[in-house]
C-alpha cells in the first residue's frame, strides 16, 4: 500500500463533558490507499461517524479534536483553515449519507442540487453544470435523465435519492469517496444494486472509499481492508478476506458469530393443531380521489392464506411495502382486514365486534419494533406489564407477581418492575416488551421486526431468549422481519411476501436452499455477503 | 421532579419570570391591606405627579385616584381573568383536539373544522362583539376571552395525540384490551402533558394583553379597576400627565414578560427534544 | 390546472366559512340585551312604541326567527349590511368608505412586520448563544409582551409630543392641501407611527418563529449535505436553511392576519386613524350594533382572502403541496 492518499495519526475527538465517556474516538490510526475499499465496521456508538465528520470538517459544534492529524494531500487538513477545507470538501473529499430520504433539500430540483457542487467551487457556466449534472444522473444509472434532472426529491425513491447523492458526491471526482451507512435505510435488493453501484464507479475512476458500515454481510460484499471499531479504538484491522475468516480480536469474533449465519438449522416439524389460521385475507388502502380525482389502490394483503402450528416459529419475510406488518397488525386486528377470517383457537378473529374483540385479544400479542416507542414513558414497567392482564380481570396482586417473575424470566430481574423505560437500553426494552407479551397468556405472539433496530450482539442475545422461552414455553410465534439472515436462525417455516401476495411458504430448508418463486430468488441474492455466510470467500472482494 | 427543577432553574431568565410574577401576585393579594381605601376613592387632587406627593408615589389620576392603588387593584383583575378564561379555553381546548386526534375519520374532519372556523375569525375583533353584545361584565369578557383562546389548544393537543397514538405503547395497549376511553385518558394524555402546560402559561400572558385592550377600548367590567380600563381613561391627557399611561403600561408588560419567561422556562426544562437526542 | 381547482375549492370553503361567520352574526344581534327593534330606536334617538313597531315591521322582526334569518342572509348577499342610525348612511358605504385606510395600514404593517422580524430571526440564529442573538431575543421578548395601544401610546409621547418628529393623530393633514405627490408623502409621514406601532408585535412573532425555525432546520441532514458539497456558509444558510424555515412562518403569517386586522381596531384608534378599526371603535362608542357586526364581518372576509393569497403563496414555495396527490 504505497499509494496512501489519508494517512490519520493518533486522532482523538473528545466528547463535551456529561456524555457517556470521554472521547468520541482516542488515538485513531489508520491509512486509506488509492483504489481500495476501507470498511470501517462497529456498532452504534463506537465513534465511526464521527472520524468521517471530522475528516469533512463537518463536527457537530460540541465535539472537538483532541489530538492526532490527518494527513491528505500533504497536509494536515484538521487544522486547515476554514476556506481551504471547504475547497476540499466536496471537490477532493465527497460524501454520502445514511437517508437519502432527508439528505436531500426538498424544496430545490435535483438537477440544481448536483450542479451546486460545480457552482460551490466556482466551475463551468451553467450550461455546462447541467449537461455535467444530466451526465452524472446517466452514470449512476437513474432512469430518464432529462425528467430526474427537472425533479424534486419527493418524487424519487430512497434507492433513486440515493443515486442522486452518489452523483452529487462524485460530480468532482474526489479522491475520497466516504460513505456512511449508505445503504442501511434501503431494501435488500436497492441495497445490492447501491453497493454494486459504488464498487463500479470505484473501479472507473480509481477513487479510494471509506466505507462505514455496522454490517459484516455488506464488508463481505465490498471491502478491501477491514478496520473494526468498538467504543473509541480500533481493536483489528486488516484484509476483508482475513478478518472474515480468521478474526484474531475477540470482539470481532463476537460480532461474527452473532451475525446470523446462513447455514439453515433442520426446522422441527410440528404437527399440532394450528395456532392461528388465515384463509383469504384482504386489506386494500385507497388514498387520495375527491375532486373527481381517481383513487390509488394499495393492496396491502392480497388474498393471503397460512396457517401457524402449535409451537411453530413462521418466519414472515418481505421488503418495505410487500404487507408483511400489515399482515401481523391485522391479525390482531389493530388493522381491519376488508374480507376473510383469522382463525384463532376457533374464534373468527376478523368477524368480532369491539366488546368481543378487547375480550379476544389476550390471544395473541404482539412484540414491536422500536423500542422507544413501545413503552409508555410515563408508566413504571410494573404498570406497562400488568396493565394487560388486570384489564382481563385477573386480580391486581397476582398480575404483578406475575410480572415480575416474567422480568426474571426474560432475564431482567424482578426489580426492573418499579423502573421506567428511559433507564433501559434498546435491547433490554425489548426484554420488557417480550415479558409484556407474555403476560397475557397468549395462544400466539406476533413479533414485528423485533429485533431489527438493535446492534448484532444485542440482536444475538434477544434471538437467543425467543429461541430458549419457545423450548420452555413451547410459543407459537410469527417472526415478521425483512433480515433473511434472523428468519434463517429462528424460524421453522418461512412465507415470504411480496406486494401483498404470500409468494412461497415452506420449510426454511427448503424456501432457502431451493426457493421455487424467482423473487424469493431475487431476495436470497440480494443479502449482502450471502456467498461468504455460506462458507465461500467473499468473492467480489477477491476479484480486485 | 428535582431533575425539572434543575434544568428549570438553569434558565436564569425563567427564574427572573418567576420572582416577577411573584411580586405581581403578592401585590395583587394584599392590595386590600395596602389600599384600604380601594381604587376608586379620590384621595387628592387630580393630576398630582409622581414621585412628588408624600404617600402617593405614582401620583393622581384624572380624578384625584391614587395611581398606585390603581396599579395594585388592576393586577387582581387581569391575573384572574387570565388565569380563568386560560382554564376555560383548555376545558374546552383539550377534550375537544384529544377526541379528533386520537379517534380520527369524520369526528376529526368535524372538529378541525369547527376549530378552523373560529381560527379564521380576527379573534380580537369577535371578543370585541362578544363582550360589546353580552353587556362588558367580568364572566363575559374572561367567556369572550376563552372563546377566541381555545382553537389552538385544540390543534395543539389533536398533533399531539394523532403522533402518540401512533407510537407502539399504544398499540400495547389495544392489545392489552384496555378500553379507547383508558387508552386517551390513562396512556396517551398524560405524556401530551408538557406541551400543554407550555402553551397555557403563554396563554395566560396572552389573555392578559386582550383582558388589557377590552378594557382600554371602554369594554371592561365597570365596576373593577383594571390596567386597561386605566389606560384608556388617560388616553386623551397623554400630552399633559403621560404617567397615567406609562405606569399602567409598565405592569402590563413586566406580568405579561414574567409569564412569557416562565413558559420558555418550562418549555425548556420540558423540551422533549433533548431526550430524544439521547437516543441517537 | 392544479392550482385552478385549490382555488376553486378554496373559493367554495371561504363562502361556507362566510357563511357560518353571517349566521353567528345573526344569533348575535339577537343574544343583544333588549328587542333590536327598541335598540335601533335607541340609535335613532327615538323611543316612542309606534315608532318601535313601525321599526318591527320594517325589518321583518315580527316573522318567524328562521324568516329573519333568511332575509338577513338575503341582505348581505346583496351587499345590504343594514343602516347606520347614528352615522346616516348605509353600514356598507361607511365600510368601504374607510376601507382603504385600513388596507394601507394593516398591510404595511404586515410587510414591515415579517420584513424585519424575518431578518431579526435569521441575524439572530446565525449567532445563536452569543451577546448578538441574546440581544434580537430579548428585543423580540419584549415586543412580544407588550400592549399594541400602549406602544403606539407612548410611540405618540416620545416621536410627536416630545420630539415632534412624526404627526401622532390622523392620517393626513388636515387642510394642509397637499396633492400629488405630496400629499402621498404627508400620508407616509402619518403612516409610519401607526405601522410601525402596529407591526412591533407581529414583528416579535416572525422574529422568534424564523429563530426557532432557522434553528431546527440547520439541523437537517440536506444542510450537512450541503456543506460536505463545499457550498460557503452564506450560500447554505440562504438557499437551503432559510427557504426552508419559511415555510411555518408563512403558515404562521397567514394565521395572524386576522389578529393584525383586530389589532388595528387598537391602533386606529389611539392615532385617530380613519379606517375599519377606528369605525368599529366608534360604533362601540355608540351602542350602534349593525356597524360593529358589518365590520366583524367584512373583517373576517379580508381575512379569508388573506389566507387564500397565503395558500397560493405557499404553493409557489413548496413544491410538494398539490403534487403528491
Amino acid at each position: 500500500m504505497s499509494d496512501t492518499v489519508l494517512r490519520i495519526e493518533k486522532l482523538t475527538l473528545d466528547l463535551p463533558s456529561g456524555a457517556d465517556r470521554a472521547h468520541a474516538v482516542h488515538d485513531l490510526s489508520f491509512t486509506l490507499a488509492r483504489g481500495e475499499v476501507l470498511c470501517v465496521v462497529g456498532e452504534s456508538g463506537s465513534g465511526k461517524s464521527m472520524t468521517a465528520s471530522a475528516l469533512m470538517g463537518l463536527l457537530p459544534g460540541a465535539v472537538k479534536i483532541g489530538g492526532g492529524r490527518a494527513i491528505f494531500g500533504g497536509r494536515g487538513v484538521l487544522v486547515l483553515p476554514e476556506a481551504e477545507r471547504r475547497a476540499l470538501r466536496g471537490a477532493k473529499i465527497g460524501m454520502i449519507f445514511q437517508e437519502p430520504m432527508t439528505a436531500l433539500n426538498p424544496l430545490m430540483r435535483i438537477g440544481d442540487q448536483i450542479s451546486e457542487v460545480f457552482e460551490a467551487h466556482g466551475l463551468l457556466t451553467p450550461a455546462e453544470r447541467r449537461a455535467r449534472a444530466l451526465a452524472l444522473i446517466e452514470e449512476v444509472g437513474l432512469p430518464d435523465p432529462e425528467k430526474i434532472i427537472r425533479a424534486y426529491p419527493f418524487q424519487l425513491s430512497g434507492g433513486q435519492r440515493q443515486r442522486a447523492m452518489i452523483a452529487m458526491a462524485l460530480a468532482l471526482e474526489p479522491e475520497i469517496l466516504i460513505a456512511d451507512e449508505p445503504t442501511t435505510a434501503l431494501d435488500v435488493t436497492t441495497q445490492a444494486q447501491i453497493l454494486d453501484l459504488i464498487a463500479e464507479i470505484r473501479q472507473r475512476h480509481g477513487m479510494a472509499v471509506m466505507f462505514i458500515t455496522h454490517d459484516f454481510g455488506v464488508v463481505a460484499e465490498i471491502a478491501d481492508r477491514v478496520i473494526v471499531m468498538r467504543h473509541d479504538e480500533i481493536v483489528e484491522t486488516g484484509p476483508a478476506s482475513e478478518v472474515l475468516a480468521a478474526p484474531r480480536h475477540d470482539y470481532t469474533r463476537r460480532l461474527l458469530d452473532a451475525i446470523p449465519s446462513n447455514a439453515v438449522p433442520r426446522p422441527e416439524r410440528v404437527a399440532a393443531p394450528p395456532a392461528l389460521e388465515i384463509r383469504n385475507l384482504r386489506k386494500t388502502y385507497r388514498t387520495g380521489g375527491g375532486w373527481g380525482r381517481a383513487a390509488r389502490e394499495v393492496r396491502a394483503i392480497d388474498d393471503v392464506s397460512l396457517t401457524i402450528a402449535r409451537g411453530e416459529v413462521l418466519g414472515l419475510v418481505g421488503e418495505s411495502g410487500s404487507g408483511k406488518s400489515t399482515l401481523g397488525r391485522a391479525v390482531v386486528r389493530l388493522v381491519d382486514p376488508d374480507s376473510g377470517q383469522i382463525l384463532v383457537g376457533g374464534d373468527d378473529m376478523a368477524a368480532l365486534n369491539a366488546d368481543a374483540l378487547r375480550r379476544a385479544r389476550r390471544r395473541v400479542q404482539m412484540v414491536f419494533q422500536d423500542p422507544y416507542a413501545s413503552l409508555n414513558p410515563r408508566a413504571r414497567i410494573l404498570r406497562s406489564i400488568s396493565e394487560g392482564p388486570v384489564a382481563q380481570g385477573v386480580p391486581k396482586r397476582d398480575a404483578e407477581a406475575r410480572a415480575r417473575e416474567l422480568l426474571e424470566v426474560v432475564g431482567l430481574g424482578a426489580d426492573a418492575a418499579d423502573r421506567y423505560p428511559h433507564e433501559f437500553s434498546g435491547g433490554q426494552r425489548q426484554r420488557i416488551g417480550i415479558a409484556r407479551a407474555l403476560a397475557m397468556d397468549p395462544d400466539l405472539i406476533i413479533a414485528d421486526e423485533a429485533v431489527s433496530a438493535l446492534d448484532v450482539s444485542i440482536q444475538a442475545q434477544v434471538l437467543d431468549l425467543l429461541r430458549d422461552l419457545r423450548a420452555r414455553l413451547g410459543l407459537s410465534l410469527l417472526f415478521i422481519t425483512h433480515d433473511l439472515r434472523v428468519a434463517a436462525q429462528l424460524c421453522d417455516r418461512i412465507a415470504v411476501m411480496q406486494k401483498g401476495r404470500l409468494v412461497e411458504i415452506g420449510p426454511v430448508d427448503e424456501v432457502f436452499l431451493r426457493p421455487r418463486d424467482p423473487y424469493t430468488r431475487s431476495l436470497l441474492d440480494a443479502v449482502p455477503g450471502a456467498s461468504w455466510a455460506d462458507g465461500g470467500s467473499p468473492a467480489r472482494a477477491e476479484a480486485i | 421532579m428535582s431533575d425539572f427543577w434543575s434544568r428549570f432553574s438553569r434558565n436564569r431568565g425563567a427564574i427572573l419570570g418567576l420572582v416577577l410574577l411573584a411580586t405581581v401576585i403578592i401585590v395583587a393579594l394584599i392590595a386590600p391591606l395596602l389600599f384600604p381605601k380601594g381604587p376608586w376613592q379620590m384621595v387628592q387632587r387630580p393630576f398630582l405627579t409622581p414621585f412628588a406627593t408624600e404617600g402617593l408615589p405614582l401620583g393622581t389620576d384624572t380624578l384625584g385616584r391614587d395611581v398606585a392603588a390603581g396599579l395594585a387593584y388592576g393586577a387582581r383583575v387581569s391575573l384572574l381573568v387570565g388565569l380563568v378564561s386560560t382554564l376555560v379555553a383548555l376545558a374546552i381546548g383539550v377534550p375537544l383536539g384529544a377526541v379528533a386526534g386520537y379517534y380520527g375519520g369524520w369526528v376529526d374532519e368535524a372538529a378541525m373544522r369547527f376549530t378552523e372556523f373560529f381560527q379564521t375569525i380576527p379573534n380580537f375583533a369577535l371578543a370585541i362583539v362578544l363582550v360589546a353584545i353580552l353587556e362588558p361584565t367580568l364572566t363575559s369578557i374572561t367567556l369572550a376571552i376563552a372563546i377566541v383562546s381555545w382553537p389552538p389548544v385544540a390543534r395543539l393537543v389533536r398533533a399531539e395525540v394523532l403522533s402518540l397514538s401512533k407510537r407502539e405503547f399504544v398499540d400495547a395497549a389495544q392489545l392489552a384490551g384496555l378500553s379507547n376511553r383508558r387508552i386517551l385518558l390513562g396512556q396517551i394524555l398524560p405524556n401530551a402533558m408538557s406541551p400543554i402546560i407550555v402553551m397555557a402559561s403563554l396563554m395566560v400572558a396572552t389573555a392578559i394583553l386582550l383582558e388589557s385592550s377590552l378594557a382600554f377600548l371602554g369594554l371592561g367590567d365597570p365596576n373593577i379597576m383594571s390596567w386597561g380600563y386605566m389606560i384608556g381613561a388617560a388616553r386623551t391627557v397623554i400630552r399633559s400627565a403621560w404617567w397615567l399611561s406609562f405606569f399602567p403600561g409598565l405592569a402590563i408588560v413586566i406580568t405579561v414578560l414574567a409569564l412569557n419567561l416562565i413558559g420558555e422556562g418550562l418549555n425548556d426544562a420540558m423540551n422533549p427534544h433533548l431526550n430524544r437526542k439521547g437516543r441517537a | 390546472m392544479a392550482i385552478a381547482t385549490t382555488v376553486l375549492g378554496r373559493l367554495i370553503k371561504a363562502a361556507i366559512t362566510l357563511l357560518a361567520i353571517v349566521v353567528l352574526n345573526f344569533l348575535l344581534i339577537h343574544a343583544a340585551p333588549g328587542d333590536p327593534a327598541a335598540v335601533m330606536a335607541g340609535e335613532a334617538g327615538a323611543a316612542d312604541e309606534i315608532f318601535i313597531a313601525q321599526l318591527r315591521e320594517r325589518f321583518g322582526l315580527d316573522q318567524p326567527l328562521y324568516v329573519q334569518l333568511w332575509n338577513y342572509v338575503g341582505n348581505i348577499i346583496q351587499f345590504d349590511l343594514g343602516y347606520s342610525y347614528r352615522q346616516g348612511a348605509p353600514v356598507f358605504d361607511l365600510i368601504m368608505e374607510r376601507l382603504p385606510a385600513t388596507l394601507l395600514l394593516t398591510l404595511t404593517a404586515f410587510g414591515i412586520s415579517l420584513l424585519f422580524g424575518v431578518a431579526m430571526g435569521v441575524a439572530a440564529s446565525a449567532r445563536v448563544g452569543r451577546a448578538g442573538d441574546s440581544i434580537i431575543t430579548g428585543i423580540a421578548l419584549l415586543f412580544y409582551a407588550t400592549p399594541l395601544y400602549w406602544a403606539a401610546l407612548m410611540a405618540v409621547l416620545v416621536f410627536s409630543v416630545w420630539l415632534g418628529w412624526l404627526p401622532g393623530f390622523g392620517y393626513e393633514t388636515v387642510g394642509g392641501g397637499f396633492t400629488g405627490l405630496s400629499r402621498a408623502l404627508d400620508i407616509l409621514k402619518h403612516l409610519i407611527l401607526p405601522a410601525t406601532t402596529l407591526g412591533l408585535f407581529f414583528m416579535a412573532v416572525y422574529t422568534r418563529m424564523t429563530r426557532a425555525s432557522m434553528l431546527e432546520v440547520a439541523q437537517m441532514d440536506f444542510v450537512k449535505t450541503a456543506r460536505a458539497k463545499g457550498l460557503p456558509d452564506r450560500v447554505i444558510r440562504r438557499r437551503h436553511i432559510l427557504r426552508n424555515a419559511l415555510l411555518p412562518v408563512v403558515t404562521l403569517a397567514g394565521l395572524q392576519a386576522g389578529q393584525l386586522v383586530g389589532g388595528a381596531v387598537l391602533t386606529e384608534t389611539v392615532f385617530a386613524w380613519p379606517g375599519i378599526g377606528r369605525l368599529m371603535f366608534e360604533s362601540l362608542q355608540a351602542r350602534d350594533y349593525n356597524t360593529l357586526l358589518g365590520v366583524f364581518l367584512i373583517s373576517a372576509a379580508m381575512v379569508i382572502l388573506f389566507n387564500i393569497v397565503t395558500d397560493l403563496v405557499y404553493r409557489l414555495i413548496d413544491p410538494r403541496i398539490g403534487a403528491t396527490r
